[in-house]
């Protein structure tokens, strides 16, 4: 196992084509959570586990069931499928099971069904033909690069909340700005390591 | 900016009672003071050019303050020199050579994008002047990396086009750079006096530092942050900058080339955008200081500066939280 190439995954996915500030995607959960720390530190946490419980679980899907039977081209139906029902069961069974936990981080589970990133990475990976482990290494990054944009934002967020933005620029608007902003600081890390 | 109230002597009233000199605007002027030095230097070697892309970037930047503040009915706030030091700071991370509508764009995306809407002065979350600059670098890639030979103010108005130092040191490594430049001895002093393609200001280390030195003596920045900054540029490249072997790169090019003592001393510093506790400050200086270097040695461009200061503004509201103080007299897990 080339324990390079996987580093470099991991580095790729959450800094230098970090999902929200270079591919623009997942936006409405990190908008919508980034209000406030608590809730994107429980988000972060959700988010990144649910990513690679769903990489993996896609890759097997992919190359066991659907490779074989050469039904690649149903390959975003029977993914939006295997997440819902993946993130579902896991739901209702944390309610069973955990019900603090439940309490905690089961509110964040269902918006992260309809997450497009969640989509993009078995997308991705089924794309780009990555082994088991890189499937693991490349969801893991995307998480932890949502993590971190989500954490960057929400401090950001707060400090905002004293500043006297102009009154059509309040919220969402300028909470827009910033992620631009960031991600023009973020075309700095372009070129770092070409995958 | 305090509040000034005519109280007569008898009255008691709250504290401060005794009220110091300094005030936002002094302190901004100040700064546009230190850097009058290498204003000059900029004149000097890149002539009338450095001149015209300067004021272009000053007299939008002050404009375009003035123009949101009086649509929005705010209180006009141009006499705190924040807007002129935006343009100025704009205007010497710029190439010489640029056609006249490129200032103008980077200093409104820097005053009324970066600073205005984030309501003015105090709360802007990056460093105006830098991401002007970078929006510039992303938006015009070409005409912001055309670099001129440094030459004397009347030789001649058409000078050379060539690479920075640093982009020769990526592009075609240190023996290019030497053959280039002589020997070791010449190349650290023309890049200490300044004799070299790069942005306007950011050419002559000695004129930033005689600036920079004026700073640190009136205590309106501390060594933190610049010294963080530049001690982990010169173990990094020590460490990770020659071939092959690590411990045999040469820290002093790295030190002396690009926009590095501009960046370290005058961008870093700013009071609104670096974290508060000094703390928090050594660890934005470090972290400024890696990514730096991770750009310049790794990364897609030649330099890092800009980026790296960029990227710690974003983490600089995190730092402060992560650093914070407990309460005088406060239990475990009784942090707020």
């Amino acid at each position: 196992m080339d324990f390079n190439k996987l580093l470099e995954l991991v580095i790729s996915a959450s800094l230098i084509n970090n999902f929200v500030f270079t591919r623009f995607l997942g936006l409405c959960i990190f908008f919508g959570v980034s209000k406030k720390m608590e809730t994107s530190v429980g988000m972060s946490i959700t988010f990144t586990s649910v990513m690679v419980i769903s990489a993996a679980l896609s890759w097997l899907i992919f190359f066991y069931i659907m490779v074989p039977l050469d039904i690649t081209f149903l390959k975003i139906v029977i993914f939006i499928g295997t997440i819902a029902a993946l993130v579902q069961s896991a739901d209702t069974i944390m309610k069973k099971v955990s019900p603090v936990m439940y309490h905690k981080l089961g509110i964040y589970l269902a918006l992260i069904t309809t997450n497009c990133i969640i989509l993009a990475v078995p997308l991705i990976n089924a794309g780009e033909g990555y082994t088991f482990i890189e499937s693991l290494a490349f969801g893991l990054g995307s998480g932890l690069g949502f993590a971190l944009a989500l954490i960057i934002m929400a401090s950001i967020r707060e400090k905002l909340e004293l500043a006297e933005v102009p009154r059509p620029f309040r919220g969402l608007p300028i909470a827009f700005i910033v992620a631009g902003l960031i991600a023009l600081a973020f075309t700095g890390f372009s070129g770092l390591i070409t995958l | 900016m305090a509040v000034e109230k005519k109280t007569h002597p008898l009255i008691v009233s709250v504290s401060p009672h005794i009220k110091g000199e300094e005030s936002v605007s002094r302190i901004m002027w100040t700064v546009n003071l230190a850097l009058l030095p290498s204003f000059l230097m900029s004149l000097y070697y890149f002539g009338p050019r450095a001149l015209f892309v300067t004021a272009l970037c000053v007299i939008t930047a002050v404009l375009s303050e003035y123009i949101f503040q009086k649509s929005l009915k705010k209180k006009i706030t141009l006499s705190d020199g924040s807007a002129f030091l935006t343009g100025l700071l704009l205007g010497m991370n710029l190439p010489p050579s640029l056609p006249f509508y490129i200032p103008i764009a980077g200093s409104f995306m820097a005053i009324v994008i970066t600073k205005q809407l984030f309501g003015g002065l105090g709360y802007n979350i990056f460093n105006p002047a830098l991401i002007g600059r970078a929006f510039l670098l992303i938006s015009w890639p070409k005409a912001m990396t055309i670099w001129k030979e440094p030459t004397a103010v009347f030789a001649t108005l058409d000078a050379k086009t060539t690479a920075t130092p640093l982009g020769i040191l990526k592009e075609e490594g240190l023996g290019k750079l030497l053959e280039v430049f002589g020997d070791k001895a010449n190349l650290y002093t023309q890049l200490l006096i300044g004799n070299r393609a790069g942005s306007l200001g950011e050419t002559s280390v000695i004129a930033l530092l005689l600036g920079a030195a004026f700073l640190l003596y009136r205590g309106y920045i501390t060594w933190h942050i610049p010294f963080s900054f530049l001690g982990t540029v010169a173990l990094v490249a020590w460490v990770f900058g020659g071939k092959g072997a690590l411990f045999t790169g040469d820290p002093i090019i790295h030190l002396l080339s690009g926009g590095l003592i501009l960046g370290a001393f005058f961008m870093a510093t700013d009071y609104v955008t670096c974290p508060t506790i000094r703390k928090g400050q050594i660890i934005f200086g470090i972290g400024c200081g890696a990514i730096t270097m991770l750009i310049r040695l790794k990364g897609g461009y030649p330099e890092g500066v800009m980026f790296a200061i960029l990227l710690m503004n974003c983490f600089a509201p995190l730092i402060d939280r992560g650093v914070k103080t407990d309460l005088f007299g406060a239990t475990k897990g009784q942090k707020k």
